[in-house]
């Protein structure tokens, strides 16, 4: 990742190894020398952000391998991820440092995360390999890192103020303002407020031909009730001491949104709306108290809302409200034993609330204490690290009709091992490999949902076995300039899945620990800049293969067969020129067919979808101010798709982008 | 740059076209041979798969039993021209008439169609439709919500009527909440209320609705969560309560259209019920909340005596196949029972065929969540 910023590299002694970041001490740019994780992270920074296609964090998390979407359409759609067809209660998602949680359903819609403010966006398999970490950091069985952008000051620049606005498809009024400060030579603040407004409104198509070829039906329609109103702010500070650094963040997001629905027969509009309101606020500090032993904390307060209300005429009335909280504490120690070896240990301890309007809502609390050990040596060209996390989760429930609050106590040990192995000296070639137990708990959906839950719901496993190699060539060469290639084997297990079963009437679902699936996957990855007369060119190249297959009763008609959603095959291609700020980039993603249901059977059948999209960026300086032009087109051959069934997606649409900087 | 675009480029189109999206085509029917073919004055049952909400997969099967043959899928082949097909979350399935009646719940719709073959002659829209019966030249149609009144927060159900001529709404009457399934006995409709959505406060009763002047005329309190409704040969009214899967336990009860009151009630549990002659063979399949655990029972119910006479329908053993029954059905003429088996849900399900004997004919797979019958008499 480090390879990747052409930034000088001043080194100093061991005491900037807490760094992660460029930044300025007493006017030297620092870059961390030492490799933080043992297993690099796939990894999109600054520019190359900009310049993708992407709305937001999950439209760029489209180019990583090993990655599903879940996109329901449109700018207001939900959109999850699934790391190595694990599912999305396994993907831990932290914003500048800090898990965010919804303990609620246990999945995070990165569609709200814009990507404007953000500097890197980090996919690590398994977890993040650094042992200076909170005990959190260790329980994800693939995590998401999103940093939001830093102040960087140039000599005698003290602030700074970018403005941008985005207009396009779909009624798309996006302003956004980002003011930075530099309050003393080692504080600095960020404070960025972004509207985002859509009507949601856009075509889609079915069409279904006879056998003999003749048009069935085909019919064309226009996206209902997927409109979205937005508004997040968001301001943090960063300092630095003599010894760490420290630094605190306020975040706030508003929305409302349609919920468009399935569209089936008869029914091409629905009526539900949903409410948002997060409030988070975090905060961290880290100190070398010695050269020998470093402290690491971090805070968190959020307070989430949710309103869902169906207001249909033709449906039973529903106005839920759900009321979250969660207080989170960390602190993690780092002790340099010998040169080759560290070790840390963190504990974590968390609190979870939720309430609701509805009657006999259980009302959960959920105390959770971590305890990380891990411990990393190297030397001779191979780094390892072997963590053991211990979990142990506390809920307090009522139990609807009885007024007596029960408890549910979860106990686990979780342990990884990473290692990765330099043969070259002078070569930048590595092999990696890692083992990981994982877990995720049931959600308060999960175990309370009326009508839904089952309390006495076990945690879901997985098991992986992943080995990597990853090579970089740096020529010295006029016209090539860097060679990337890395590539992965992984195997994964998923036992005692938590499985959503519909129990004899239309009204009821049972939850059962049931699943055993099975994930055998591969991917390949190729990355290739080069230089031509002046004109700087860059290729990516992302191929997924995943064979996941569910083994969970030999009696099932689907035994054997590939889960939901997956597909077998998926790919992205990613190029960009860039010439005198003129940027042009050019992406095609790839998903191969699927099926929407357990059974493989063609009733169950899903087409491939491959959007291209194209962007192309104007950077100019109009006296002091800078200036940035773009325009977008996403899926310009017009392709009729959908990524889950029923859910259309949006044909060719368009973005301009303007943004000045001052 | 330019070679390296065209080569960008290139690339791009090899990786499209090596595996390309297709024009989608109608999903054709499919066919089995299953048994010998019968005479039985009876040319065969339409079978309606729910499929899952949200899935647009209610789909339509045919058995013929003139030649012996199972159709799965039937409805989209014989109507190419339905925009996404029959619909979804099928709820019941109806012949009144030369006519075929799909209530199709999340789709808010009852498909008509000939009942000869299964094609579409129109569609009555009414809001979350559940159960239909025809009498008099009218269809009856309940539905969840009752489009005009007060409180929209807490809707009462109501019972639609249906010109079946003009495919017309021609009244409505408003009932219970969530009403299920209707017959018709003594002149009057009866309906059962569920309230299943009002959990923990139930609805209780059934309404009565005098088919002359189409309004309610008497509600009988049950029991909670009230679901099927039947008539056997005597008219006498046989209605059932899911109970709360917990504590409360689902029962039958009996009331007599003469008195409108509950006559007698019957400790077995009933998810549902095929009456023939003054038998009701019955299934359960039942999840209680507080133990977890999932109990299938099936019985003989004697309706002069009230008796259970037997404590299962299948005699051969091969009941152990059924994951989960979800409907039931009795062969007017040769008394051969089916009961379809809807697996866990959300795959294919089947329909297992047992003579008066309880020993298995024949079974064959179903589209998602098979239940609703209809029996198509040779001479309509």
């Amino acid at each position: 990742m480090l390879a990747m910023w052409s930034v000088p590299v001043v080194a100093t002694e061991v005491d900037d190894a807490y760094l992660d970041s460029i930044l300025q001490i007493q006017e030297v740019t620092v870059v961390e020398n030492r490799k933080k994780e043992v297993i690099k992270p796939q990894s999109l920074t600054g520019e190359q952000l900009q310049n993708l296609n992407s709305q937001s964090v999950a439209d760029a998390l489209r180019y990583f391998s090993g990655v599903q979407i879940k996109d329901f359409g449109g700018i207001g759609g939900i959109k999850t991820i699934n790391i190595r067809s694990m599912g999305t209660h396994h993907v831990g998602v932290f914003y500048d440092g800090i898990q965010l949680g919804n303990a609620q359903n246990g999945q995070i819609d990165l569609g709200r995360y814009s990507l404007d403010n953000i500097e890197e966006i980090q996919l690590y398999n398994g977890q993040k390999s650094n042992i200076f970490q909170g005990a959190k950091d260790f329980g994800p069985s693939g995590s998401i890192y999103i940093r939001t952008r830093r102040p960087r000051w140039d000599e005698g620049e003290n602030y700074r103020v970018i403005a941008q606005f985005k207009t396009g498809s779909f009624g798309l009024i996006n302003p956004e303002l980002i003011w930075e400060q530099r309050i003393t030579r080692r504080v600095s603040l960020n404070a960025t407020a972004e509207f985002t407004h859509a009507n949601g409104k856009y075509e889609f198509r079915y069409r279904r031909l006879n056998l003999d070829n003749t048009v069935a039906y085909d019919t064309t329609a226009i996206r209902q009730n997927s409109d979205i109103d937005a508004f997040r702010a968001e301001t943090s500070v960063f300092g630095y001491t003599d010894k760490g650094r420290w630094s605190g963040k306020a975040y706030f997001y508003n929305s409302e949104r349609g919920i468009p629905g399935a569209i089936v027969n008869n029914v091409f509009r629905n009526g539900e709306r949903q409410w948002d309101r997060n409030i988070f606020a975090q905060g961290s500090w880290e100190n070398n108290f010695t050269k020998r032993y470093q402290m690491k904390m971090n805070a968190k307060y959020a307070n989430d809302y949710l309103h869902y209300l169906r207001d249909d005429s033709k449906e039973l009335y529903v106005n839920n409200k759900y009321y979250q909280q969660e207080i989170y504490f960390s602190m993690a120690n780092l002790l340099r034993i010998t040169p080759w070896w560290d070790a840390s240990l963190a504990t974590d301890v968390q609190w979870n609330e939720m309430n609701s309007n509805m009657s006999l809502f259980a009302r959960p609390v959920r105390f959770t204490e971590m305890v990380a050990v891990a411990t990393t040596m190297r030397g001779y060209g191979l780094d390892a690290q072997a963590s053991l996390l211990g979990t142990f989760v506390q809920d307090e429930a009522g139990d609807g009709e009885v007024h007596e609050r029960t408890m549910q106590y979860r106990n686990e040990w979780t342990p990884a091992m990473f290692m990765s192995w330099k043969p070259l000296a002078d070569a930048e070639w590595d092999i990696n490999a890692f083992v990981k137990r994982a877990f995720r708990m049931p959600t308060f959906n999960d175990l309370y949902y009326a009508e839904v839950g089952s309390k006495n719901l076990k945690p879901e496993y997985t098991m992986q076995y992943s080995l990597s190699s990853g090579y970089r060539y740096g020529f010295t060469d006029a016209f090539m300039q860097s060679v990337k290639l890395q590539g992965d084997v992984y195997y994964n297990e998923v036992t005692n899945k938590i499985v959503a079963y519909p129990s004899g009437q239309q009204f009821r679902w049972t939850m059962l620990n049931l699943g055993n699936v099975k994930i055998f996957g591969v991917e390949a990855s190729a990355e290739g800049n080069a230089r031509v007369g002046g004109v700087d060119l860059g290729l990516r190249l992302n191929y997924t293969y995943q064979s996941a297959r569910d083994f969970t009763d030999k009696a099932d008609s689907y035994y054997g067969h590939q889960i939901p959603y997956i597909p077998l095959h998926a790919g992205s291609v990613v190029g960009r020129a860039h010439y005198r700020g003129w940027n042009f980039n050019y992406s095609f993603i790839y998903t191969g067919e699927r099926y929407n249901a357990q059974e493989n059977i063609p009733a169950n059948y899903e087409q491939p979808w491959y959007t291209h999209d194209a962007s192309l960026i104007k950077d100019l300086n109009i006296g002091r101010v800078g200036c940035r032009v773009g325009l977008e087109v996403n899926n310009i051959f017009d392709q009729d798709y959908e990524v889950i069934l029923n859910y259309p997606m949006p044909g060719r649409n368009y973005k301009v982008t303007l943004k000045v900087n001052i | 740059m330019k070679r390296y675009i065209v080569a960008i480029l290139s690339l791009v189109v090899i990786a499209a076209m090596s595996s390309c999206r297709e024009d989608i085509y109608i999903y054709p029917s499919s066919s089995e041979n299953v048994d010998s073919p019968q005479a039985t004055g009876v040319d065969g049952f339409y079978l309606l798969n729910e499929g899952n909400m949200g899935s647009n997969k209610c789909t339509l099967d045919y058995f013929d039993e003139t030649t012996g043959s199972y159709v799965r899928n039937i409805y989209a082949e014989r109507n190419p021209s339905a925009v996404k097909e029959l619909g979804d979350v099928g709820n019941d399935l109806e012949i009144y008439g030369s006519r075929l009646y799909a209530v199709i719940n999340c789709s808010h719709k009852v498909e008509v169609m000939t009942a000869a073959d299964a094609r579409r002659i129109g569609q009555i829209d009414i809001p979350n439709c559940r159960y239909a019966v025809g009498h008099g030249g009218y269809l009856y149609v309940s539905s969840y919500v009752s489009p005009t009144q007060g409180d929209s927060r807490a809707p009462l159900g109501a019972v639609f009527k249906v010109d079946t001529l003009s495919l017309a709404v021609v009244g409505r009457v408003d009932v219970g909440y969530q009403p299920e399934e209707m017959t018709i006995s003594n002149g009057k409709l009866y309906v059962a209320n569920s309230g299943g959505y009002r959990a923990p406060d139930y609805d209780r009763t059934v309404s009565v609705i005098n088919l002359d002047y189409f309004a309610m005329v008497r509600e009988i309190d049950v029991d909670i969560n009230l679901h099927r409704v039947k008539t056997d040969s005597r008219g006498m009214v046989y209605v059932t309560s899911r109970g709360n899967h917990a504590q409360v336990p689902s029962a039958l009860y009996v009331i007599d259209p003469e008195v409108d009151k509950v006559t007698a009630k019957v400790d077995v549990p009933v998810s549902d019920m095929a009456i023939s002659g003054d038998s009701a063979y019955i299934y359960s399949a039942e999840v209680n909340d507080m133990t977890g655990a999932t109990s299938i029972t099936y019985s003989i119910l004697d309706l002069r005596s009230l008796q259970v006479v037997d404590n299962s329908i299948v005699k051969d053993g091969t009941d152990a196949d059924i994951k989960m029954p979800h409907g039931i059905a009795v062969h007017p003429m040769s008394g051969d029972i089916y009961i379809t088996d809807a697996r866990n849900y959300v795959s294919r399900g089947k329909i297992h065929c047992y003579g008066r004997d309880g020993v298995l004919k024949w079974s064959q797979t179903t589209g998602e969540i098979p239940a609703h019958f209809a029996f198509k008499m040779s001479y309509k």
